[in-house]
């Protein structure tokens, strides 16, 4: 296969960066999570916030 | 903390771990399109009967290209809850608008670095100043996390939303200068022209690529999902710290005043509380 560093690197860094965020993401919800009470998590319930 | 079900404290529900997993899954057979069945782009000069092409570095095509159109879609939907918060100015409209703009911006950032490694091999250059369509996504990246700085200052909380909604709706304006710019100024920029409209690409590749979307439209759902969640959870805890303030500040002042009503020296541990606050 031909420019195989270049697609290694490109495909890495794409899944590296998204699943790095992603981690993120969670750790920050998890931590938020414990201090908000379930009434402002509606999301419990299957349901999504939706306070428009 | 003791006695909590840890599977609630979490951004998640049963339809994002749905998402998750369908996205995780989609990545994975992406994957082996992408690398394993799909050919390299090789192709036959009319007249000398040389190879040339992209070869295997086509395989940037399924990543970068849905990342693009995506970013486009992030950007989008930050512009309309943009709107949302200067008409409608409620919460919920501002969460998903920074939502949007940090999602978009974590793509955008993507789309110029792998754009960047896959114009090494086929243009031969990291990177062209005097492309167009670089220079105007570029100027979208710097736009959005100006974007997102202004989110990070401190002030009244409402008139920074509003400013903010102002800067994203000024920043979309470049989303149609990047799309269009390949046609527009076509002798300014390396990039081709759409063949998706034209069909010009071969039916595993056609499939591939829209397989691309379909996997990173789930990744990007699931992404702005739990953006959006965590931004909600901010906001909770931060009015819950503020309330907790108040009602502590409150309840000294009330202790306080009661010792004094009835003219009795405050205890020692009382004069301590006060003195810490």
């Amino acid at each position: 296969m031909t420019h195989l560093g270049y697609l290694i690197t490109g495909w890495g860094i794409t899944l590296g960066v998204l699943g790095v965020y992603a981690w993120r993401l969670v750790r920050r919800g998890r931590h938020l999570s414990v201090r908000v009470p379930d009434a402002h998590r509606r999301w419990l319930d299957d349901q999504g916030p939706d306070g428009a | 903390m003791a006695g909590r079900d840890e599977r609630r404290d979490t951004t998640g529900s049963r339809g994002s771990r749905l998402l998750g997993c369908a996205g995780l899954v989609g990545l994975a057979v992406l994957g082996v399109l992408a690398f394993v069945l799909t050919g390299p782009d090789v192709r036959i000069h009319p007249t000398t009967g040389e190879e040339f092409g992209q070869l295997d570095a086509v395989r940037m095509l399924y990543l970068h290209v849905p990342m693009a159109v995506l970013m486009y879609v992030s950007y989008l939907l930050c512009a309309v809850a943009s709107v949302g918060v200067l008409v409608k100015r409620t919460p919920w409209w501002d969460v998903m608008a920074h939502s949007a703009a940090e999602v978009g911006t974590v793509l955008c950032g993507l789309v110029l670095v792998t754009g960047s490694i896959w114009g090494r091999p086929v243009w031969n250059t990291w990177w062209e100043w005097g492309d167009v369509r670089l220079m105007t996504t570029l100027v979208l990246f710097l736009m959005f996390a100006g974007y997102l700085a202004l989110r990070r200052t401190t002030g009244d909380p409402r008139a920074l939303s509003r400013r903010a909604a102002v800067v994203a709706l000024v920043a979309v304006l470049d989303i149609p200068l990047v799309n269009r710019s390949v046609e527009w100024w076509e002798n300014r920029t390396l990039h081709q022209q759409s063949t998706l409209g034209d069909l010009k690409i071969e039916d595993l590749t056609l499939f591939t690529l829209m397989l691309g979307f379909l996997v990173l439209g789930m990744v990007l759902a699931w992404l702005l999902l739990h953006r959006f969640r965590v931004g909600w959870l901010e906001r909770a805890a931060l009015d819950y710290s503020v309330a907790a303030a108040i009602i502590e500040r409150r309840a000294e002042t009330s202790d306080t005043e009661a010792y004094r009503a009835v003219g009795d020296p405050m205890p020692d541990s009382q004069v301590a509380k006060g003195d810490q606050s």
